[in-house]
């Protein structure tokens, strides 16, 4: 029997009410949404299959849609440098000249770094593998500050690698696909990076709030920081690499320290993603899985130092007996540098420190 | 559907087209394009229809479609997905309320209206991120927002010109 013949056929509800119902209903959905949303945890299972499949699609639209832009920016630079080739050649020179004097100083410093790290037998991190991809989208709202890039999960991208123009820190991975890969900005809300002033090594939390500037936050020290110093990234908690450039510290309006992104210095149009997990890919991975194990030895019970010291052994004492067993008195333990005793007649115990 | 000899309007028409014709323009405005060191405006191109839809008609599909385009936003840009899916209803809901009081007034004090609406939804959406987020965002990048998707009124008076009195049922 159809609806409308039913004895419910005649009743009316008013639009205005089945509206309101209706509004009811999709706001309690939208906030359950917004309940269950993860994504300021920045973590791998917080980046839904939704969100994935979205980016995959948004990839190539996005890309079709900011070619032109991008020609027409080509096209610019090209008839600017055509017009304005007299005027860069002089400023080129100039700059040239400046540059050579800087060469044969950081050649000077390089050879002279070579020389201390030898010296020192540092043992530097080993450079990090990246990838190179284009920026396809990008949004700039107060509550979002993201952008896509057209290199994913087939380049070795995963969620946390952190992402750089040529100038500086851009942000990091927060969600990957095959092809593409979603970047957080510094400036999203959701963002906080560990950070150090170059000048002073005081440690602070670079800290996003939708704006075109970053805050400094948990800064600590007297006198930590003044205007211009150079903010890197400190490397503290293993997110990012340490000594990445992230801009410069300014003081804003409000009396906060902030930082002018040096990212924004230059074209948005490509990044690079540093294939960087955390510290322990910088470390020697078949050296850590190594199956034979240095030999370990532990102090004997018997002559610890909290217990009570044994007389010293008689001459006659049987030689089989363990040199950790036989504690010298003081002053066998402290021979005189310019009297080495013969090997043979004071054996050095094995396993001991040395 | 046929009705008194009428002809009642296609939700497609005055539902469908202006959403996607939303999605088109946040994926146009979303292009990395930087001139002369500055970018484009980011508009909530979504708050046309949010505000249209509530002072056309009350209808039972418009809060599902302001909560589908919602959760497009926060999705293609990155953002906590239900952000402007409740941002946007909450502009709906003032505008259901409110449409006795404005409907039928001068283009500049909708205008007004429009712009109040946008920063009711635009504070909704500051104390939303405040909640999720645990920290304040920027009170002039919210502001900048609110500036360039105040000027979209004319696009939101298009479209409650276009259907108003489009349906025949409502006249």
């Amino acid at each position: 029997m159809p609806f409308r013949e039913g004895p419910l056929g005649d009743l009316k509800v008013p639009l205005t009410w089945t509206a309101a119902v209706a509004l009811i209903v999709a706001a309690v959905i939208a906030v359950a949404f917004l309940l269950a949303d993860r994504r300021e945890t920045l973590q791998e299972q917080a980046y839904g299959v939704t969100r994935q499949t979205v980016d995959v699609v948004a990839k190539p639209v996005s890309g079709a849609i900011a070619a032109p832009g991008r020609w027409t920016g080509l096209g610019l630079d090209f008839v600017r440098s055509y017009f304005f080739t007299a005027s860069e050649n002089r400023r080129l020179k100039t700059e040239l000249a400046e540059m050579r004097q800087w060469r044969d100083r950081a050649l000077a410093l390089q050879d002279q770094n070579e020389r201390f790290k030898s010296l020192m037998g540092l043992r530097t991190d080993p450079p990090i593998p990246m990838a190179t991809a284009r920026v396809v989208s990008d949004s700039r709202g107060p509550f979002a500050n993201t952008r896509l890039a057209d290199a994913g999960s087939e380049k070795g991208i995963v969620v946390g690698n952190p992402a750089l123009n040529e100038r500086g820190l851009v942000g990091r991975v927060v969600g990957v696909s095959n092809g593409v890969s979603r970047v957080l900005l510094l400036t999203d809300i959701a963002s906080r990076t560990p950070v150090m002033i170059d000048r002073t090594n005081a440690r602070a939390i670079l800290t996003g709030d939708g704006g075109p500037n970053p805050k400094l936050e948990y800064l600590r020290g007297v006198d930590p920081i003044q205007q211009g110093d150079r903010v890197v990234t400190s490397g503290d908690g293993g997110v990012v690499p340490r000594g990445l450039p992230v801009g410069a510290a300014v003081k804003g309006l409000d009396g906060r320290w902030r930082v002018v992104l040096f990212a924004d210095q230059s074209s948005i149009d490509f990044i690079r993603i540093l294939l960087f997990k955390d510290f322990a890919q910088l470390a020697n991975e078949k050296e850590l899985q190594a199956k034979t194990l240095p030999p370990v030895t532990t102090e004997d019970p018997q002559t610890s130092i909290l217990s009570v010291p044994t007389p010293a052994p008689t001459p006659a004492a049987p030689a089989t007996t363990t040199p950790s067993a036989q504690p010298k008195p003081p002053t066998a333990a402290a021979p005189k540098p310019a009297q080495p005793k013969p090997a043979a007649a004071a054996p050095a115990p094995t396993g001991t420190p040395q | 559907m046929s009705m008194s000899g009428g002809r009642a309007l296609n939700p497609g028409r005055w539902l469908g087209v202006p959403m996607l014709l939303c999605v088109v323009a946040t994926i146009l405005f979303a292009a990395p394009i930087r001139i002369w060191g500055l970018q484009l405006p980011e508009p909530v191109f979504a708050m046309v229809p949010a505000f249209a839809w509530a002072m056309i008609r009350p209808s039972i599909l418009a809060p599902f479609a302001l909560l589908i385009l919602g959760l497009f936003l926060d999705i293609f840009w990155g953002g906590p997905t239900g952000l402007w899916g409740l941002s946007l209803l909450v502009a709906y809901a003032m505008v259901l309320i409110l449409r006795n009081a404005m409907t039928g007034q001068s283009r500049p004090m909708m205008w007004a209206w429009f712009a109040g609406v946008t920063a009711v939804t635009m504070v909704a959406g500051f104390l939303f991120t405040m909640l999720d987020s645990l920290a304040m965002p920027s009170l002039l990048a919210v502001f900048w927002q609110f500036l360039v998707t105040a000027l979209l009124f004319p696009f939101a008076h298009r479209l409650v010109d276009r259907f108003e009195d489009a349906d025949v049922r409502f006249r």
